[in-house]
């Protein structure tokens, strides 16, 4: 187990440098100067921009440039942005926020798609089940910006039971329609997903063996059915959880959500290199260590699969 | 106790049909025997799917919505004479009421709703479809590449695919479509040349678990042996037979790439303000939205429809390919 982890960790070493590179390229060395930029349609002041190129190492050879932003990011260092914050504050801002907004999504496409699922399942072929995966498909081909709109329409506006808008703090309470919202798309996937997975357990043989041995139906359906079923379903959250961070950008705008998303597009459409650089580079790290765990808890929830061998 | 008996004992009389599980005799000359093909042979994946597809209402309800779609995107013309651009609306008419001629009403610039749907399908399809083209030619390349020789050769090409695993299609195509290269010249070309770039991996995936399942059955060791080159029994042997899984992802995905097309639109990195196309309508009338819901929601209907019947079609198709789902 030791060997694999240490593989898979090695494993991610490319995967994180490649990323960030990509993005760092895409940023900072295609035409176009940021640094020009910052100053609109004032007259560039040669003296000031050769002052910020030197800041940001943006005189120096693109590999030192990159190596040099790898090192930052290792220190902790992740210098000011082009307001004069620290990037390292402004992370320390919207990160909670995105992350409060992201598990709750979790736990809500968690506990609704698993439900459902297993009900849908259970009862295959009926009239519940027919409902659920039609009403599953309408929610993934309805796309995310215009759920957010209608339900922040209908139940923020209209109906007044959530908040339409998130105050600074973002609160549980503020952040519960956007939750909803972010989560739909998943919680659609994660329904079929466990409606899936049960059925194909429902057949099994060890399934049978309990009935057969006298278990009551609600044990089977707990210990044996819907704890297989999971497998996949666990697999599924675990990765989402990065995606579900760095996608949050279009429910942030909606709902106005002071989150990493917010941010980052801000960053992005005034350009701000090292903000979105920094962004992504911490988005990055989220994907692979989320997936690196899902990996392992793969390993720990089905006995079946070894690792070493 | 015969059924027959069974049925009347309520008093009204039933009379149950006989029921045949053999034909009878001279149902089926014998002569019609001898008429069946000596050399019929049984139906292909391909075949045995058509099949099984015809009886499907999920198929036949989505096949028949994206042939609507296409003729609207192929003759816009045929649906609405109204002009539908920027410089022939009335300000007049801003947030109309609908009216003769005009059955959804008026954005508020003044320009008819039903005639700029209408319009607007063309740009986000070509998005989706242009897109899908391209992700299944260069997604398939290294897909294909990496199952077939595996290796060095899969190793490489799979870390690279982890790479733009890890940026997500809107992330990256947020940071690309800032870049000045694309801020300047930003048009459906444009746009999906950066949803191929970030949309390939997950067509590469697909097809490279497609090509392993293939590469080493019978058909190609045989043709190997027969002496055909490694790229040719790949080309026509291999990739052949792997082609159902990755029409089912591409089907599906199109409809996500139409998804993120308007989604780019509509943050207003997409395509410009001046191009008409889903997203950029429902980011117009998002302003207006509390006042005159309508502009934004007739679009999103479309839209919705649009991606849900490619995504049925996929769901449908992956049924009708995949024997082993279709017996649960």
């Amino acid at each position: 187990m030791a060997w694999y982890i240490l593989r898979r960790f090695l494993q991610l070493v490319p995967v994180f440098l490649g990323a960030t590179l990509l993005v760092y390229f895409l940023v900072f060395s295609l035409p176009g100067d940021p640094i020009v930029a910052l100053f609109g349609d004032k007259p560039v002041n040669e003296a000031v921009a050769a002052q910020l190129r030197a800041q940001y190492n943006l005189d120096q050879p693109f590999w030192i440039q990159y190596l040099l932003y790898l090192k930052s990011i290792f220190t902790f260092d992740l210098g000011l942005d082009f307001t004069g914050r620290e990037i390292a504050t402004v992370l320390g801002e919207v990160f909670p926020v995105t992350a409060r907004l992201a598990v709750m999504a979790l736990i809500f496409e968690a506990v609704f798609g698993i439900v459902f699922g297993l009900i849908a399942g259970l009862r295959k072929g009926k009239l519940f089940d027919a409902t659920v995966l039609v009403a599953s498909l309408i929610v993934i081909g309805i796309p995310i910006f215009v759920l957010g709109f209608l339900l922040q329409f209908f139940i923020g506006v209209q109906l007044g039971w959530a908040k339409p808008t998130v105050s600074s703090a973002a609160t549980v309470q503020d952040l519960i329609l956007p939750a909803m919202v972010l989560g739909l798309g998943s919680f659609a996937y994660v329904l079929r997903l466990t409606r899936t997975s049960v059925i194909e357990n429902m057949s099994a043989d060890y399934v049978r063996t309990a009935t057969a041995k006298g278990l009551s139906r609600g044990r089977v359906v707990r210990v044996h059915i819907l704890r297989n079923s999971l497998i996949p379903v666990v697999t599924f959250l675990g990765a989402d959880l990065g995606s579900l961070m760095g996608g949050a950008i279009v429910t942030e705008g909606i709902f106005n959500v002071p989150g990493v998303g917010n941010r980052l597009y801000r960053a992005v459409t005034s350009g701000e290199g090292p903000t979105v650089v920094s962004i992504v580079t911490v988005l990055v790290l989220i994907y692979c260590v989320s997936n690196l765990l899902v990996d392992l808890l793969y390993a720990w929830l089905d006995p079946r699969i070894r690792y070493d061998s | 106790m015969t059924p027959e008996n069974n049925a009347t004992v309520r008093g009204t009389a039933v009379r149950r049909p006989i029921e045949h599980f053999v034909a009878d005799f001279d149902e089926t000359p014998l002569h019609a025997t001898d008429k069946v093909k000596e050399d019929h042979v049984p139906l292909s994946l391909w075949g045995e799917a058509w099949r099984n597809l015809r009886r499907q209402p999920l198929f036949l309800l989505s096949a028949f919505l994206i042939f609507v779609v296409i003729v609207v995107c192929l003759f816009p013309g045929l649906f609405s004479q109204i002009d539908p651009t920027s410089e022939a609306c009335q300000l007049a008419n801003s947030d109309g009421v609908p009216a003769g001629g005009h059955p959804l009403g008026y954005t508020q610039q003044g320009c008819d709703v039903f005639a700029r749907v209408i319009y607007g399908t063309r740009s986000s399809v070509t998005v989706g479809l242009f897109t899908t083209i391209g992700v299944v030619i260069f997604g398939g390349i290294m897909g294909a590449l990496a199952g077939y020789y595996g290796g060095w050769v899969d190793a490489v090409l799979a870390r690279i695919n982890d790479i733009f695993f890890a940026l997500p299609l809107i992330l990256g195509a947020i940071v690309m479509m800032q870049l000045p290269v694309f801020r300047t010249n930003r048009n459906v070309w444009s746009l999906v040349l950066i949803l191929i770039i970030f949309g390939w991996p997950q067509i590469s995936r697909i097809t490279r678990g497609a090509v392993i399942e293939v590469r080493n059955a019978d058909f190609v060791t045989a043709a190997r042996s027969l002496g055909v080159s490694r790229f040719r029994s790949l080309m026509r042997h291999v990739l052949p037979n792997s082609l159902a899984p990755i029409i089912v992802v591409a089907t599906i995905s199109l409809g996500t790439f139409i998804v993120a097309e308007s989604t780019l639109s509509f943050l207003g990195i997409g395509l410009p303000p001046s191009v008409m196309s889903w997203g950029n309508d429902i980011q117009s009338a998002q302003a207006s939205l509390r006042s005159n819901p309508m502009p934004l929601i007739y679009p999103a209907i479309a839209l919705s429809i649009t991606v849900l019947s490619f995504i049925m079609l996929g769901d449908a198709l992956r049924d009708a390919l995949d024997p082993k789902a279709r017996k649960r």
